[in-house]
């Protein structure tokens, strides 16, 4: 088995406009979220999220581009930019072939969606640009990163809700790993701060209109964000070869299913693929330091994954930190699991811990170390990033320094 | 109305291919403008919405449609057909 390593990175976020400047934030435990600039939002009952404000497209893509690139096409373009830059990798006519592409989104070309629904709906008109179907279709973005960096392997889309990103990540790392593939482009991207796509979500009853607290027990719901995280993930020895940085390496994966509830999380899913990863990454639990928690700031969310990590981890759960980012960039949902893994490299590399900020008050049930509101400093030697989408998909993917 | 139909398919014509309108004559085609399939389709697009009517235009069988697109002119022509026809001008 091969192994496999990060070798660059990007992001767009409600933190700032690349990596950095997204692990910047939550160095310093700022918060991304505030109230939402979109069409009809006095519609809304649920005003806030964690909104990419001061973007404009036009300085970062020409007209040609635009027509075909849907919103969340262009965060995953620019954090794929960014990401290639940093990891100095060049595609060779040869290496192109064993480069692919895996991303995940859960709505796709969301913005598209609704706004071509409002033209033939709200407006009646009959007539849509003929690159509708192009633009919002769920592979779209990865099918432009293909395009821009010449990558000729294995390209497709996950979508697997909320866990999109960290499924998406765990089949890259498998086709490296395996042999199949030599780099891959992964992460996930998605723009679902749109009417729809917020006004969906009221329907549920789970967003919180003043704020994401996850753990805190004046917790009320969910806060929506927006952008994108792009890794290279590439096969060891192949970086080494040329002298590339390493930002970590991928150790383990794990994916469950709960198959019980469409919405509600089932403690013994989010605890079999916890410790899943750890057995794929052929580690022990003491060997974890950092738990990059799903957090949505849902009651029952927060409440069942304190109760996987002890279930997981026993006594060693109170020496556990377990924070999450959610608080501050909003969540992200098919996009989630790939910003959420800048904080486990910040963490294995860097010895920082991002914090989970607005927390107010202790809730019993949610009685770990979770960091609150202001990050510090730890050394880690594996970090955890968990994923628990709706419909009980459970995805965990361990990194370690290098 | 004629000149006004010419001038505003070359101007979208002008805009899908990135070039200033004056560079485009009734002789010049989509092809020497390096306008593909898609640039095509699009353009058409426009032009329905500039002009409200409807091309008879399938993509899959150019050749079949009754919407000539051999020429800059013959796109033009053919639009100021469709124009008359729609009694919108």
């Amino acid at each position: 088995m091969k192994r496999v390593v990060i070798t660059g990175q990007g992001a767009v976020s409600a933190l700032g406009m690349s990596a950095a400047a997204t692990m910047e934030g939550m160095r310093e435990g700022r918060c991304g979220i505030g109230p939402l600039d979109i069409v009809d939002v006095e519609r809304l009952s649920i005003q806030i999220g964690g909104q990419i404000k001061g973007y404009d497209p036009a300085a970062q893509f020409s007209r040609q581009e635009l027509v075909l690139y849907d919103r969340f096409t262009q965060f995953a373009l620019l954090a794929g930019r960014e990401a290639m830059f940093s990891s100095g990798l060049v595609v060779s006519e040869e290496l192109a072939p064993d480069c692919g592409v895996i991303l995940g989104t859960a709505g796709g070309g969301l913005q598209t969606q609704d706004e071509n629904y409002r033209t033939v709906y709200a407006e009646g008109k009959n007539r849509v640009h003929p690159f509708v179907v192009p633009k919002l279709m769920n592979s779209a973005a990865a099918s432009h990163l293909s395009m821009a960096f010449d990558f000729r392997g294995a390209c497709y889309t996950v979508a697997s809700a909320c866990a999109s990103s960290n499924h998406a990540m765990g089949q890259a790392f498998h086709l490296i790993r395996s042999g199949a593939s030599t780099v891959m482009l992964t992460g996930g991207s998605e723009s679902m701060l749109v009417f729809g796509g917020i006004k969906a979500w009221e329907g549920l009853r789970v967003m919180s209109n003043d704020g994401c607290r996850p753990f805190c027990a004046t917790r009320n719901g969910m806060v929506q964000g927006e952008g994108a995280a792009v890794f290279v993930f590439e096969e060891f020895e192949h970086a080494r070869a040329r002298g590339a940085q390493i930002l970590a390496e991928v150790i383990g994966f794990a994916m469950t299913s709960d198959a019980s509830d469409i919405v509600t999380p089932n403690m013994d899913g989010a605890r079999r693929a916890m410790l899943g990863a750890l057995r794929d990454a052929r580690i022990a639990p003491s060997d974890v330091g950092y738990i990059n928690a799903h957090g949505t700031g849902t009651v029952v969310n927060d409440r069942t994954e304190c109760a996987a990590v002890r279930a997981a981890f026993g006594a060693l759960a109170d020496e556990l930190l377990i924070s999450s980012t959610k608080s501050m960039h909003g969540h992200l949902i098919g996009g989630t699991g790939a910003v959420e893994l800048l904080a486990c490299i910040m963490a294995v590399k860097d010895g920082v811990i991002a914090p989970t900020i607005g927390y107010e008050k202790p809730d019993p049930e949610c009685n770990l170390d979770v960091v609150p509101n202001a990050a510090r400093a730890a050394k880690v030697k594996v970090a955890l990033s968990n994923a628990f989408a709706f419909g009980g998909l459970n995805a965990v993917i361990a990194v370690r320094a290098v | 109305m004629s000149d006004n139909v010419k001038n505003r398919v070359i101007e979208i014509i002008a805009e899908q291919a990135v070039i200033d309108p004056s560079e485009i004559s009734p002789a010049t085609t989509l092809e020497e403008l390096g306008i593909d399939s898609l640039g095509l389709v699009e353009s058409i697009f426009s032009i329905e919405e500039a002009f409200d009517i409807s091309v008879p235009f399938n993509a899959n069988a150019p050749e079949q449609s009754d919407f000539d697109i051999s020429s800059v002119g013959a796109i033009i022509s053919s639009v100021e057909g469709l124009v008359a026809d729609s009694g919108h001008a």
